[in-house]
């Protein structure tokens, strides 16, 4: 496949381009706080793009999404807790429980559809919740410390400002590398096809459910990963992370920013962070505002910014 | 066993408030095929109203009724405003619109009346506990909300299933466009049944805020178990609505009642004390996960189209 130049595909090259050269512009103007500002953008706008591949790609409309942020930030904090401060050893085990979390709601959730599918998947990032709240032994409601972040054995050093939030964006462009590959595989064409019309997919002989258990598992466990590395900046993780309006922000960034294009989700994810930091620095109410804008949106630029992005250049 | 009695009483009470916000949400979800996250805000909306206006008349009766017009009010705005636009649009762009409606709600109520929580206290005569059985009493006040929430619910089975306005209902919820092609003011039809919905959510809030405090972010829990309750019911089910939410009301209040208990029996001390509160909280999300499991469209399914 051949990009083409056009505003959608110009918008995500420059975006790339900032992101990529923003550590520069932090070193060079001494604004530390951009950086771990974007730093938690790039984490979000990972998640988000899991969760655009189940939702934009999949037609999977998941409310539980950010109960693998919480899993895979528990798997780190709890291993650290235990004295396994490796992140050779922390990552692989958030990445795997996040994959099994996945596949055990994934293949009961999948027999329902539509809003019921959204209430169950709901319904199981809620027990996560209260699970979490409950491990008292790791700090149950209060959340638990992650006093030493992960280690690499010399490899990398995440609590290098500069060096986490390159490792963060990493996650994110390999994250969308291997979106993308999929998307344009047999099994991503199975997939939107299933999305499109499952009953002439099931029909053409392809086992839908299957293609689609796959997909949210997959998805699942890029989340873990997003969880992963937000445990590590923020030095923190508490059952918050998993609870249902999270996963509404997830929700948010991925249809703000233009679900099932590749890149919606990112700009989702940085607009979305932005306005929300933006507007909580001139106003204590920024629901006040960021409400509004949320509806004038859904009314008035449907698909998302990439949509309006993709209109402008046939209008 | 008078703590069994009382906790199923409490459990009805319960599941009769929820049963008020699910009636709402399965009422606006089943007509007008819309997804309405901010209904739990409209709840919330409704104690803070009733917290205002009872301070400000002195009288419980009259300002509870004040806050009901008020919630009345605000629901029929709100759909003439912004709501109405969304009908007949995807599922995720009404989540995403009312998701933000929630965020609006939330920092306006902030604004308003601050951050810090309000009471709404009860005048005296409704603070007496009433001997109920020989040997059990029960706080009046409880009472009151089950003969409401009952007097209600039974007014809206009335009205749905034996008025004119009602079977237009009911005709909205098995087919929408055929009732608008016989000449039915669907638009009015709508605002109407949005702003029923938001009177009852109003009037779940404003009798459940004397037990709990009134403060921000209080319908988003509540909001939940309701829609728990219309996917285990049944969407579009008022029926379905009214038995789910006895059930998640009274499984959720036994659960937290007696469980800690139970698994001190089974478990160490310890173990039973850490599991007990998820396990009560997690109970009602357990059981709709095993229906729709079982039965992927709810135990009532309403008409199909």
């Amino acid at each position: 496949m051949k990009p083409k130049l056009n505003a959608s595909n110009a918008v995500a090259a420059l975006m790339c381009a900032a992101l990529i050269l923003l550590p520069v512009y932090s070193a060079a103007t001494g604004n530390i706080f951009i950086l771990t500002l974007f730093t938690r953008i790039v984490i979000f706008a990972l998640a988000a793009a899991s969760l655009n591949l189940i939702m934009g790609y999949g037609g999977m409309m998941s409310f539980g999404h950010a109960a693998y942020l919480g899993i895979g930030g528990y798997a780190v904090g709890i291993l650290a807790a235990e004295g396994i401060g490796s992140g050779f050893i922390q990552w692989p085990v958030a990445l795997v429980v996040s994959a099994l979390f996945a596949l055990l709601i994934g293949s009961l959730s999948l027999r329902t559809r539509g809003v019921y599918f959204i209430m169950i998947t709901l319904a199981f990032a809620q027990m996560a919740y209260y699970v979490a709240s409950a491990l008292s032994r790791y700090g149950g409601d209060d959340g638990l410390t992650v006093y030493k972040r992960s280690d690499f054995a010399g490899l990398i050093n995440l609590s290098d400002r500069n060096q986490f939030y390159y490792l963060c964006l990493a996650c994110l462009f390999g994250g969308l590398y291997l979106i993308w590959r999929i998307v344009n595989s047999r099994f991503g064409l199975v997939v939107q096809g299933v999305r499109s019309n499952e009953q002439r997919m099931q029909a053409i002989g392809f086992h839908a459910n299957r293609y689609r258990l796959v997909c949210f598992v997959i998805a699942g466990t890029i989340c873990g990963l997003a969880g992963a590395l937000l445990a590590n900046n923020t030095d923190f993780v508490s059952p918050a992370v998993m609870y249902w309006t999270r996963s509404g922000d997830l929700m948010v960034m991925v249809i703000l920013g233009g679900m099932g294009s590749l890149f919606g989700p990112v700009i989702g994810a940085i607009v979305y962070l932005l306005l929300e930091e933006l507007l909580s620095q001139f106003t204590e109410y920024s629901g006040l505002i960021l409400g509004p804008v949320l509806l004038l949106i859904v009314l008035f630029a449907r698909g998302g910014i990439m949509g309006l992005l993709g209109r402008m250049r046939r209008g | 066993m008078y703590l069994v009695v009382e906790q199923l009483l409490n459990g009805l009470q319960f599941g009769l408030l929820l049963f008020l916000l699910a009636a709402g949400l399965t009422l606006v979800f089943g007509i007008m095929d819309f997804v309405n996250l901010a209904h739990g805000s409209l709840y919330m909306m409704g104690a803070y109203f009733a917290a205002t206006f009872v301070a400000w008349t002195g009288s419980f009766v009259l300002g509870a009724l004040m806050a009901l017009g008020a919630t009345l009010l605000l629901g029929i705005v709100l759909e003439y405003v912004a709501l109405r636009h969304l009908y007949g649009r995807d599922h995720l762009d009404q989540v995403l619109a009312t998701f933000g409606l929630i965020l609006f709600f939330n920092d306006a109520v902030r604004l308003i009346w601050g951050p810090a929580g309000l009471a709404l206290p009860l005048p005296a005569w409704l603070t007496v506990p009433v001997q109920i059985i020989p040997g059990v009493y029960y706080p009046a006040y409880r009472l009151m909300i089950i003969v409401v929430a009952m007097a209600v619910a039974a007014m809206l089975y009335l009205v749905v299933m034996r008025t004119r306005v009602g079977m237009l209902i009911r005709a909205g919820a098995s087919n929408r466009e055929m009732i608008g092609a016989l000449g039915i003011n669907i638009k009015l039809l709508f605002t109407l049944v949005f702003g029923l919905g938001a009177a009852l959510a109003g009037l779940a809030g404003l009798m459940q805020a004397p037990i709990l405090t009134v403060q921000i972010g209080m319908g988003e829990n509540i909001l939940i178990l309701a829609f728990v309750i219309i996917v285990i019911g049944g969407i579009g089910s008022i029926r379905g609505a009214f038995m789910a939410a006895l059930f998640v009301g009274i499984i959720d209040t036994m659960g937290r009642a007696f469980l800690p208990d139970l698994l001190r029996k089974v478990l160490s001390g310890a173990a039973a004390s850490t599991a007990a509160p998820a396990l009560s909280s997690m109970l009602i999300y357990l059981l709709m996960a095993i229906i729709l499991v079982l039965r992927p469209e709810g135990l009532f399914p309403a008409a199909k189209r």
